[in-house]
């Protein structure tokens, strides 16, 4: 019998290796972003399995919202991205801190 | 019969609408016109105040009281522009009126070189008017009003000579000193409008006429009740001497001659500084009550009478002397109110304004013979080169000291028989400063005059050797013998001669005697010096022929021998008692040191507090505040920024932190409400 | 022990490894192509959660597009990756601890208890519609606003990744063809007045 714990410990496993991602990926743009996919889809996983065992549709509509703008940040982001290295020839982070207080 | 509305109205806006069309476009209309517009207007309002004064008078009109436009209410006050014309009130303006048509009329030939002429006329129109509102006022708020505007005019005109540093600097004290009487005056309309519920006159004396209105006390400390009546009367005579320039108050009004001359006579001699007078008459119902304010009242003029004109003895500018003349006759103004007698200060002050007027103007007129060179030390012998200002010097000095028959006799005679009459604290002391004023009057006056018109010629004529428009004389050198001023000085001399002559004659009984201010002014029956002395009047002629028995006749003739005596036939003798009295000589021509002391006291207070709030509280304080928290904010940032790396993953972190926290937080929150 | 939970075991699994290899493998295209291995299993799981729309939706639009997008990018960037490895083993003792640290503390809230909660039955079926029927039935009805808002969403990003993406290159030849059109003929032919003949030239005085 699948229950909704089952559900919640597959979102939080995968949140957290996103976020491990995040940790020592952190020179690599790319993977970052991948890793923002990554706790994207724990979160969704989340509101799907909600929905389910409390029979409200309101989760899945938001699934739904979430992977819209989901496509919308991965286009513009990858966009940048390009732009990043077309201007920088390179995605190194580390290179990137025109923000350096 | 009542007063015509429109009258009064045109009366005050003629004048102000020629101040505004010579002062706004004196370049539009040029010199000419706006002399001329000025004149017309005052002129205008000359005529219809003598109508006024004929209808109040003759004509059976009764007293004219409303207002005419509200300013503001709030609550239950409310601010009115009105109108109060009773007797009082129309001899001010028919005097203001006059005297400040002749200032017009004779600026015209004693401003005629200067580059700011549309300008000066522009001002002195402008203070007709403002004379005029503070005059036929109704209300406290209005007379402030006009007691600051007439204030502001002073103050420009005395500075109409900008360029000049003397007269920047005498502006400046004039309106500085001004606001030390003024914080009290509007004191006193504070405290009147508080104890007596009202801005307007007649609801304020109505007030006062109540039966206990002496007795209502104030604690303003604790213990001590003071009578509010007292306060209210001592806070407003504040004011008056600071406009009338009564000691302690006085010093700007000789400072003050740094402005043109047409200006002391009209603002600085006849009219504005007689403000603080009428004021006091004017407020008589409250005097009233108060035994103490008008102590106050009696000792500072008396003070003042006498120990200003001391100073005039020694003085040789010729305007000084006419100024601390000035000074001496408005503290016998003030003298002849602090006993009581309100008709006969304020006669004293109708009189006065023509003759003083008449003094400052021939003075002018021999400033302008001289070109412009005030010292009498360069004078003497002038009375054969310019006859007619001579004459009227004299006659306007006669009613000055008080020769019987003259107009000044009526009005000071009978201020020092009010005063010999009164019994109330410091009369003995202001009847002494009285007689030895009239002695000190009559010492400076005839000296004036002697240094001035008779004896030995002091200055040089030169011929030739100066080419025209060479205007760096040395002083008391000539280009040429003086000569008399044109018509348009000479006229105004002429006609304010008159009246310092013979209006006493047919004014002085019933003005002083007959009850003819009416209800403007009220005085109660045990303070009433004027009745006694109505009982022993007679006719103007009885009180010349009865003058020339008493004292102060006998007095002033003794200071006229000495004058004449020293200074016509041995002058080496005022030098001699200059050596001899030293310590007194120098007293006298430093003022008694009062200018020192407010520089020492107060500009030196002033400047050592300003520096130490500098100091300690601009510099240490508040720019220690201001450059420390910069400080503070910089060396923070300094620190902080550190976290502002730039890197992404370093936000990452700081986010994720926060995410672990958060899930902690309620972690151990749900922890602990389980258990 | 009933065959959807093994399933799920297997599916969540398999996603868990392929999360983890995206995070580890050297190669980002190796990532990417992990990242799709991810979504699928994780679509699976959604599937088995009787949300058949969106986990068909996940697989089109992020297997679909999104990764495929990814791909290119990665491919069309010479990236050089040596350099962005570096300090990977240094960062992976931290990366693990937070991760490990945040792990506990979400399972913990999760709770056992919960694991013994059982299942409601299928809401869409309850309902009497499937799933799609279920979903769309609120998307078009109370969410049709955000619903309109979000097409607007994606309408703008493809609007903004255009001009962020583009490029003028300096120097090259190509036609612009809306000046092509704009252009007037008096631009280009200058008609000149000048005298039709010219005068013959002299005949030499000195012949040879």
């Amino acid at each position: 019998m699948i229950t909704l714990a089952h559900y919640l410990t597959l979102g939080a496993v995968l949140f957290c290796i996103a976020v491990a991602g995040i940790f020592i990926n952190r020179k690599n743009v790319i993977i970052l972003l991948m890793s923002i996919e990554l706790m994207l889809l724990a979160v969704n996983t989340n509101f799907i399995a909600f929905s389910r065992f409390l029979g409200d549709v309101s989760g899945q509509v938001f699934v739904f919202f979430i992977l819209t703008v989901a496509a919308a940040e991965s286009a513009i982001g990858l966009a940048i991205l390009v732009v990043l290295f077309r201007n920088r020839a390179t995605i190194n982070v580390t290179r990137i801190d025109d923000l350096k207080g | 019969m009542t007063l015509s509305t429109t009258v009064l109205l045109l009366i005050v806006l003629a004048p102000l609408a020629g101040a505004v069309v010579a002062g706004l476009f004196r370049n539009l209309i040029g010199r000419a016109a706006s002399a001329g517009v000025t004149i017309v207007g005052v002129a205008v309002s000359c005529a219809l105040s003598l109508l006024v004064f004929y209808q109040l008078v003759w004509g059976g009109a009764t007293t004219y009281n409303q207002n005419i436009y509200t300013w503001f209410e709030v609550g239950p006050i409310s601010a009115h522009i009105g109108f109060l014309v009773d007797r009082l009130t129309a001899m001010m303006m028919a005097v203001v009126t006059f005297v400040s048509l002749m200032v017009h009329i004779y600026t015209i030939g004693y401003m005629a070189d200067d580059k700011g002429f549309s300008r000066f006329f522009s001002h002195i129109a402008l203070f007709t008017f403002s004379m005029l509102m503070l005059v036929m006022s109704n209300n406290f708020l209005q007379l402030f009003v006009g007691w600051e505007l007439v204030g502001l005019v002073s103050y420009l005109l005395i500075g109409f000579w900008f360029d000049r540093p003397s007269a920047v600097y005498a502006s400046l004290k004039a309106f500085i000193v001004n606001r030390v009487g003024d914080f009290g005056f509007i004191l006193g309309i504070a405290g009147a409008l508080y104890w007596f519920g009202s801005l307007d006159y007649a609801s304020v004396f109505a007030a006062a006429k109540a039966p206990d209105a002496a007795n209502r006390t104030v604690e303003i400390f604790a213990g001590h009740p003071w009578s509010v009546a007292t306060i209210v009367c001592l806070c407003l005579f504040v004011g008056a001497m600071g406009k009338s320039a009564q000691a302690p108050l006085h010093v700007w009004l000789p400072d003050s001659m740094e402005g043109p001359t047409p200006i002391s006579a009209l603002i600085h001699a006849a009219t504005m500084v007689t403000a603080g007078i009428f004021m006091v008459a004017r407020m008589s119902p409250l005097y009233e009550l108060s035994e103490t304010a008008l102590s106050f009242v009696l000792f500072i003029g008396a003070t003042t009478a006498l120990f200003t004109g001391l100073i005039g003895i020694v003085q040789n500018d010729i305007k000084r002397v006419v100024a601390y003349s000035t000074l001496s006759q408005l503290g016998y103004m003030t003298v002849a109110l602090g006993v009581s007698a309100y008709a006969g200060g304020v006669y004293h002050l109708m009189t006065h304004a023509f003759f003083k007027a008449l003094l400052f103007l021939g003075a002018g007129s021999v400033i302008i013979a001289m070109h412009h060179d005030q010292d009498m030390r360069r004078m003497g012998g002038l009375a054969k080169y310019m006859p007619i200002t001579c004459i009227t010097m004299w006659l306007g000095s006669l009613a000055l000291v008080a020769a019987p028959g003259f107009s000044g006799f009526y009005s000071k005679d009978a201020i020092i028989e009010a005063v010999a009459e009164s019994h109330r604290a410091f009369a003995g002391y202001a009847w002494f400063c009285v007689m030895a004023g009239v002695f000190v009057t009559s010492l400076y006056s005839f000296r004036l005059l002697y240094m001035t018109f008779h004896g030995k010629e002091r200055f040089v004529v030169e011929h030739g050797g100066h080419g025209h428009g060479h205007h760096h004389h040395e002083p008391g050198h000539l280009e040429h013998p003086p000569r008399e001023s044109p018509w348009v000085v000479t006229v105004p001399l002429m006609l304010l001669a008159i009246p310092s002559v013979v209006i006493g004659w047919s004014t002085v009984g019933p003005a002083l005697f007959g009850g003819w201010f009416g209800d403007s002014i009220q005085v109660l029956p045990r303070n009433d010096v004027l009745g006694e002395l109505a009982h022993s009047f007679h006719g103007p002629l009885a009180a010349v022929l009865h003058g020339f028995t008493q004292a102060p006749f006998w007095i002033a003739l003794a200071g006229f021998v000495v004058a004449t005596w020293i200074w016509l036939y041995r002058p080496a003798i005022a030098d001699h008692a200059a050596k001899a009295l030293r310590p007194l000589y120098n007293m006298l021509v430093n003022k008694y040191w009062v200018d020192d002391l407010y520089r020492v006291l107060f500009i030196g207070g002033g400047q050592a507090l300003g520096r130490g709030l500098w100091k300690a509280g601009d510099t240490a304080v508040i720019d220690g505040a201001i450059d420390g928290s910069s400080a503070l904010v910089d060396r923070t940032a300094g620190v902080v920024r550190w976290v502002q790396s730039g890197y992404l993953y370093h936000y990452a972190f700081a986010m994720i932190l926060g995410l672990i926290l958060l899930l902690g937080g309620l972690w151990w929150t749900l922890a602990h409400a389980v258990a | 022990m009933t065959f959807p939970l093994i399933s799920f075991y297997v599916f969540a699994a398999i996603t868990t490894l392929a999360a983890l290899a995206v995070i580890t493998v050297r190669s980002p295209v190796h990532a990417a192509l992990c990242l799709v291995l991810t979504f699928f299993s994780a679509a699976c799981t959604w599937l088995l959660a009787d949300a058949e729309f969106l986990a068909i939706v996940l697989v089109l639009v992020y297997v679909g597009a999104v990764m495929v997008l990814f791909l290119f990018v990665v491919m069309m960037l010479d990236v050089d990756i040596d350099p962005l490895r570096e300090g990977f083993i240094k960062a992976l003792p931290v990366g693990l601890l937070v991760a490990v640290v945040m792990l506990v503390e979400m399972l913990t809230l999760i709770g056992v208890r919960a694991l013994q909660l059982p299942a409601p039955g299928d809401p869409a079926l309850a309902a009497g519609m499937s799933n799609t029927q279920w979903l769309a039935m609120a998307l078009f009805s109370q969410y049709l606003l955000p619903f309109e808002i979000a097409a607007l969403i994606l309408t703008v990003a493809i609007v903004a990744a255009i001009p962020l993406t583009l490029r003028r290159r300096q120097g090259v030849r190509m036609q612009d063809p809306a000046r092509q059109v704009r252009v007037q003929p008096g631009e280009r032919l200058r008609i000149v007045k000048m005298v039709a003949e010219k005068p013959a030239p002299q005949p030499e005085t000195s012949s040879p």
